[in-house]
């Protein structure tokens, strides 16, 4: 098989990879903050690609634009689930707040059934089928502006947790509860936006996606699934290593699926998941628990 | 002039009410209801509902057609299976139960699997409108009858379809890559590809078979594959979802194949058509179809299009509608509602005026119409157009297919 092919399928790895990673960098900043796993992370993004169809259909703007409406509303929504809802399971067992999430979750593919039916719906973009030809590389045009896009979001991302004030409080939050208590920060509410940033991330990723793929409710548990492998992978809780994280599963799903037989893409992303709890189980960037 | 009824008017009556009403359940003193009742068994919840939901469209407009052609009309009796096997079982029950005196359905090999043990138990006669699986007319059974090719009917004819299509055009691709959907649909097909293949000479060989996930985000590094290989031509067996996937990434990974032969459904559906536009022209899919130039093709397709102004007539709504007509034809000939008597009809059933290519619909021995032949339709000007068999073509095939940077 010429070289071309592992060099074509390997940048359309990684490429989609960094918006897998956007996706999943919303389930680490939830964990690392909040402390509680967002079993409707997938869910909220089909949510989310379903807004930009909407949007897309109304106001026939680019996905890439949209993706700021869009993040706004999932971070409204995020904002008001985790002080209406998840708020007061923050001190419960943890099988108590997987419940409610999965039930989030149910609710949310249910709704989505209902109002947009069973059917894959896509948008068409005016670069929807271009690519771009380097030598004997072709890069699909779609995923290339995604994948800037989704490093913009992160850097911004990064940006606001290092140098903002508001930013350097969730993280406080995050790295010691009683003492950000003890200062006086309004703990309550730094979850609340910690929540509907981490949602915001998986808003923008949602749009990002609807200019590479098309929608259906049901793969949301799908995406779910992939954000944990990933978010795992780099390390739970790690903002940097849930984007590596990323770049690695994208990679690893594309060379295994031309070096041995697409239909096992999954297997070989499962198996990185496998290698990587074994021989470093925090997570390739994650720290180890105290 | 008013004439007021007195008590003993108003009791004899009520008495004689209720005596026609005590003796109604053993028929005595109701007239004889003069249609059918058909028990139509469709998957119309569940993972199957679109496709239940498309045959059933067809049921609209079909007492109007049969009345046409002087048949009687059909009391049509609702039963969804619900996609599930044991519910398709279930519902079969409950509508001979209620007075179905023939069944009709059910799109599902192993729901139809199922009525039809149920209708062979209990002496009420099936009539498959869609199902493949060979086993359903191999059974030995009397009630059961399928106007449907099996799945080795329809690979046959594919290959005999492509290898007309080839000599027309003086086109045929040297090298194919087969691509399929690795679910149960998917799978069988592969196997049955290989095997009904040996049969054939086909100017191709095999270059490589790729698999993909049915649930895939992406097939980029599935195209990228078959792309290397250098194959002339795509053989696809897939669903709709990723047979729109996989134009697109044919069209971005800059790879226009002579032709893309398609076995199975996706390529030919009115969302592939809408979603793709000029992009989704080009393919031929082998499939159960339609006579384009049969009379009765014809008005069903004119009673169809004003129905459903927005949707193409499909196999759904033609084997369905094949379905009920057999019953309409054998009710007529049979002059019974008898289960039997309406068994004995169906199997000598001789319709040539109909909808199906081939010569029309009669059944052997098994119960199975094997004289149906499938047809090779192409996507063209966003419509679709039959370019095979010859005799039920309403257009010559384009190939190789039109390159996608030059469209």
């Amino acid at each position: 098989m010429p070289v071309e092919i592992y060099l074509n399928v390997a940048a359309s790895g990684l490429l989609t990879g960094l918006v897998y990673g956007l996706m999943a960098l919303g389930l680490s900043v939830i964990f690392g903050v909040v402390r509680v796993v967002n079993f409707a992370h997938g869910e909220m993004m089909t949510l989310a690609m379903y807004l930009t169809l909407v949007l897309f259909s109304a106001l026939k703007l680019d996905p890439l634009i949209l993706m700021v409406p869009v993040a706004a509303v999932l971070f409204v929504l995020g904002y008001l689930l985790q002080r209406g809802l998840i708020n007061p399971f923050i001190n419960r067992p943890e099988h108590s707040q997987f419940m409610l999430l999965v039930a989030v979750a149910l609710v949310l593919v249910n709704v989505q059934l209902i109002v947009f039916g069973p059917d894959a719906q896509g948008i068409r973009t005016s670069y929807s089928f271009d690519s771009f030809q380097l030598g004997a590389l072709i890069v699909d045009a779609s995923k290339v502006y995604a994948a800037g896009a989704a490093l913009v979001v992160a850097g911004a991302l990064f940006a606001f947790f290092r140098w903002t004030l508001l930013g350097k409080s969730i993280r406080a939050c995050a790295d010691n509860y009683h003492g950000a208590l003890v200062v006086g920060l309004d703990v309550k509410r730094l979850y609340a936006l910690t929540f509907g940033i981490g949602s915001a991330c998986v808003g923008a990723a949602g749009a990002m996606l609807m200019a590479v793929t098309d929608v259906t409710p049901t793969i949301g548990p799908s995406y779910t699934l992939l954000a944990f492998v990933i978010v795992i992978t780099g390390g739970l809780g790690s903002m940097p290593g849930a984007l590596l994280g990323g770049l690695l599963i994208g990679l690893t799903e594309a060379l295994g699926g031309v070096l041995f037989t697409p239909s096992a893409k999954s297997m070989f992303a499962f198996g990185l998941l496998v290698l990587v709890l074994l021989f470093r189980p925090q997570g390739i960037l994650g720290r180890k628990a105290a | 002039m008013t004439q007021r009824t007195n008590r003993r008017q108003f009791n004899q009556a009520l008495a004689a009410a209720g005596a026609l009403g005590a003796l109604s359940p053993f028929g005595i003193a109701r007239a004889q209801s003069k249609a059918l009742k058909v028990g139509l068994l469709l998957p119309r919840s569940g993972v199957q509902a679109g496709i239940g939901q498309d045959c059933h469209r067809v049921v609209e407009i079909t007492n109007g057609l049969l009345r046409d052609l002087g048949l009687p009309a059909l009391d049509i009796m609702n039963g969804d299976t619900e996609s599930n096997v044991d519910v398709a079982r279930s519902r079969a029950e409950c509508l001979i139960g209620e007075g179905a005196q023939l069944l009709v359905g059910a799109f599902d090999s192993g729901q139809t699997t199922a009525i039809a043990q149920v209708a062979e138990q209990r002496g009420v006669p099936l009539v498959i409108n869609i199902a493949a699986a060979p086993p359903i007319t191999e059974q030995g059974y009397k009630f059961v009858f399928r106007n449907f090719p099996t799945a080795p009917m329809i690979l046959g004819d594919a290959f005999a379809n492509q290898l007309e299509l080839f000599a027309a055009t003086g086109v045929s691709p040297k090298s194919v890559v087969f691509m399929h959907v690795n679910d149960t649909f998917g799978a069988a097909m592969q196997k049955g590809f290989t095997g009904v293949m040996k049969k054939f000479t086909m100017p191709y060989t095999v270059a490589d078979t790729i698999a993909y996930d049915p649930a895939a985000r992406d097939l980029s590094v599935e195209v990228a594959k078959a792309k290397a290989t250098g194959a002339e031509a795509l053989v696809m067996v897939s669903r709709l979802n990723d047979a729109i996937l996989i134009t697109r990434e044919l069209v971005k990974q800059r790879w226009s194949p002579k032709a893309v032969l398609s076995m199975g459904p996706g390529w030919y559906e009115d969302q592939y058509l809408k979603t793709l536009g000029k992009l989704g022209d080009g393919p031929i899919s082998f499939v159960p179809w339609y006579d384009p130039n049969k009379k009765l093709t014809k008005q069903l397709e004119a009673a169809h299009r004003k129905a459903y102004p927005e949707i193409s007539l499909n196999t759904n709504h033609v084997y369905t509608f094949e379905a009920l007509l057999i019953a309409a034809d054998a009710f007529k000939r049979a002059g019974s509602a008898d289960p039997k008597a309406l068994a004995d009809a169906i199997r000598t059933t001789n319709i040539t005026n109909n909808v199906s290519p081939g010569p029309g619909i009669q059944f052997n021995a098994k119960g199975q119409n094997d004289k149906l032949k499938d047809s090779a339709i192409q996507n063209r000007g966003g419509k679709l157009v039959t370019v095979a068999p010859k005799d039920a073509a309403n257009a010559r095939a384009q190939l190789p297919m039109t390159p996608y940077d030059q469209r």
